[in-house]
């Protein structure tokens, strides 16, 4: 075993060794999360893409058109051109014959034309990238999106109003107030948690069914107003850690528990009922399954979750279409994700973990 | 730190009661009419419903000849289980279950651990970036994966290729649509993700120092210290996915109809109930698997919350 003598070597190697490993794990992770997030990639890439290239087996992955020259007025097909001497050159076709065909260098025009012999056909065409914009104002027209935009946007603010103020009053009911069977409603509260959707989906249909909400956006808002088990548990973790001295001095000055929730909790809560809004409005946005079952007959009210679905349906052999509407479906999501994420993600960790 | 689940304790089902004083009653009554829209909420959508779907499982309701309900008995539930197409649902969900639990545990654990390491640079635009697909849409990850995993098209085959392997028809094919699921599974982790990262970061330092002292290695740590602390958060992961799984239904009903293509390979039991309920409105039927449904997640939930003592580690009751 070898003594280090050298003290300053050795720092140095060991800041070097720190070093070398921060950068190979970010490395690392950084290819990790490329290729987590690659299909995003594919999505955008694909969105773009020109129908003619859907087809072709040959087409490379960047969004490209078939390379044209414009010759003395004429718009000439570019082909990759192999010549006796080993050579690829990129030529504009001239004049197409069976057996031999006449081409001229788009860099060389001096040159002049010149005599190819082998057919034409088995050439390969050559590719110039080129995104097609116009897939999105496709998209968005064939959607309808600002349509699903409105109905997506009522829907999904008027539902998070009823989460909000529901699940307030129920989590400062949970976390202020002594009342007999509390932690039975608690626990009750959590157990809805794990209770299967399916198990109360059937009678509730029915009951929609029967007063005439099928077909309308009531069965998408309305129960929204009674509170669920996430955000309360969220809202609740969230008020004890304020001080209870806070209401304990505001209620000694007379007020009520109404001025005590707007004046005292609600104030200091900022960031949690800003995740709980998000929450719901996300959650609603990607709602597929109830938008399905209670609209899929009304097409005027649909929401974007199930406007899209149809809308692919139809363009079942035309990926660049189905991916430009996967894309204008996620964005407004994304952005807000992005804009609010710290927030957003702290409200995730609050609604399963207690610290 | 603990999970949700630790408010089930023996200790929060006592019920006391007792006379109480002016006061007391007075902000009982206060606390209740701010719990009522939860209570109310509760019995119209959870408590009734359920007993409602009880109760319909021994009728022959169906929404399209609603005049003419009978009572059924057990009929539904012996129709149910005479029925060799229930027989395929229940087998392709628990076969999914069994390939996909494993993955929806162990990944989001992983993902933690990275983002947890000291060394790792920029990890809050990691976090960030590792989270994101979990707020995509479902129908758009559904349309964004096809596409990837289109056999000719797809970079998935195109990357395979590249490296000599020819790729197979994913999500047209038997034995290629359950790897294809959990490929598309693998963007839903983003929460339970977070959930074990901010578990992880509450680890006190002084355990891993000791570790450290006792002269143990990056693995042993992980596996002594790092694993039974965030146990809570695996088994409530582990809880909410098992029941998760039995309604599985959306991803493979977008990815390829309602039907169970390929060959009954998608034949889930959210899809077959999904089809009995809304697609022939037989409410009768639907709501017998519904019941047989939750009845085998009672079970599922009560054997997972019985083994928890011998794997969960509450480092709070020990305190």
């Amino acid at each position: 075993m070898a003594i280090r003598t050298d003290r300053s070597t050795t720092l140095l190697s060991n800041r070097m060794r720190v070093f070398l490993f921060s950068a190979s794990l970010t490395l690392f992770a950084l290819i990790i999360i490329s290729t987590y997030l690659s299909p995003f990639g594919y999505m955008t890439v694909t969105a773009i893409k020109d129908r003619s290239m859907i087809a072709d087996p040959n087409a490379p992955i960047l969004p490209s058109k078939e390379a044209t020259f414009n010759y003395e007025g004429q718009e000439l097909a570019v082909y990759l051109v192999p010549t006796e001497d080993g050579k690829v050159h990129e030529w504009a076709i001239l004049k197409k014959g069976r057996e031999e065909s006449t081409f001229i260098d788009p860099t060389n025009l001096e040159a002049g034309p010149t005599e190819w012999t082998g057919r034409w056909r088995t050439l390969e065409r050559v590719w110039s990238v080129s995104p097609v914009w116009e897939n999105f104002s496709e998209a968005w027209k064939g959607l309808n999106m600002p349509r699903l935009l409105r109905n997506t946007l009522v829907i999904a603010i008027t539902g998070s109003i009823g989460t909000l103020i529901s699940c307030i009053a129920v989590a400062y009911g949970f976390s202020r107030f002594r009342i007999p069977g509390k932690n039975i409603l608690f626990m009750a509260l959590i157990s809805t948690i794990i209770l299967p959707e399916f198990v109360t989906i059937v009678p509730t249909y029915v009951v929609f069914e029967r007063i005439g909400w099928i077909g309308t956006w009531l069965p998408l808002i309305i129960p929204h107003f009674f509170a669920n088990a996430y955000n309360v548990f969220l809202l609740r973790q969230f008020f004890m850690t304020i001080p209870k001295e806070l209401d304990e001095a505001a209620m000694i000055d007379g007020a009520s528990p109404m001025r005590i929730l707007f004046s005292v909790i609600l104030p200091q809560s900022i960031p949690a009922i800003v995740a709980v809004g998000m929450f719901h409005f996300m959650w609603s946005w990607n709602d597929f399954f109830q938008p399905l079952l209670y609209l899929s007959t009304e097409r005027e009210l649909q929401p974007i979750s199930i406007g899209i679905q149809l809308y692919n349906a139809r363009y079942f052999a035309q990926p660049h279409m189905i991916q430009a509407s996967s894309l204008l479906g996620l964005l407004v999501p994304i952005i807000i994700f992005f804009l609010a994420q710290r927030i957003f993600m702290q409200g995730i960790v609050f609604t399963g973990v207690e610290k | 730190m603990t999970t949700m689940f630790s408010e089930f304790t023996l200790r929060n089902l006592r019920f006391t009661r007792g006379k109480l004083s002016k006061l007391a009653r007075r902000e009982a009554n206060w606390g209740l009419l701010f719990l009522s829209p939860w209570i109310i909420g509760f019995f119209l959508w959870k408590f009734l419903p359920m007993i409602a779907s009880l109760v319909f499982s021994f009728t022959s309701f169906n929404l399209l000849h609603r005049e003419d309900v009978q009572w059924a008995g057990l009929e539904n539930y012996i129709r149910f289980f005479g029925d060799p197409l229930a027989g395929v649902a229940i087998k392709v969900s628990l076969t999914f279950a069994l390939i996909s639990l494993p993955i929806g545990i162990i990944q989001p654990i992983l993902m933690a651990a990275l983002l947890n390491q000291k060394s790792l640079r920029w990890k809050r635009i990691f976090t960030t970036l590792f989270y994101m697909p979990k707020i995509v849409p479902m129908v758009s990850v559904v349309y964004i994966w096809q596409g990837v995993l289109n056999a000719r098209t797809g970079w998935v085959n195109i990357a395979l290729e590249s490296i000599g392997i020819p790729g197979p028809d994913w999500i047209n094919t038997v034995a290629w649509i359950y790897p294809a699921l959990v490929l598309i599974g693998l963007w839903g982790v983003g929460d339970m993700m977070l959930y074990t990262l901010a578990t992880m970061q509450g680890i006190p330092t002084e355990l891993y120092e000791a570790a450290r002292v006792d002269g143990a290695g990056a693995f042993a740590t992980f596996w002594h210290i790092t694993i039974p602390m965030i146990t809570p958060i695996i088994f409530y992961n582990l809880v909410l996915s098992s029941i998760g799984i039995l309604m599985y239904f959306l991803v493979p009903y977008v990815l390829k109809g309602p039907n169970g293509d390929p060959g009954n390979a998608t034949w889930f039991y959210g899809m077959y109930l999904y089809k009995e309920a809304f697609a022939y409105s037989d409410m009768g039927m639907g709501a017998t698997m519904a019941w047989i449904l939750f009845l085998f997640a009672i079970v599922v939930t009560i054997i997972l919350f019985s083994t928890q003592k011998y794997w969960v580690f509450y480092a709070a009751e020990e305190v």
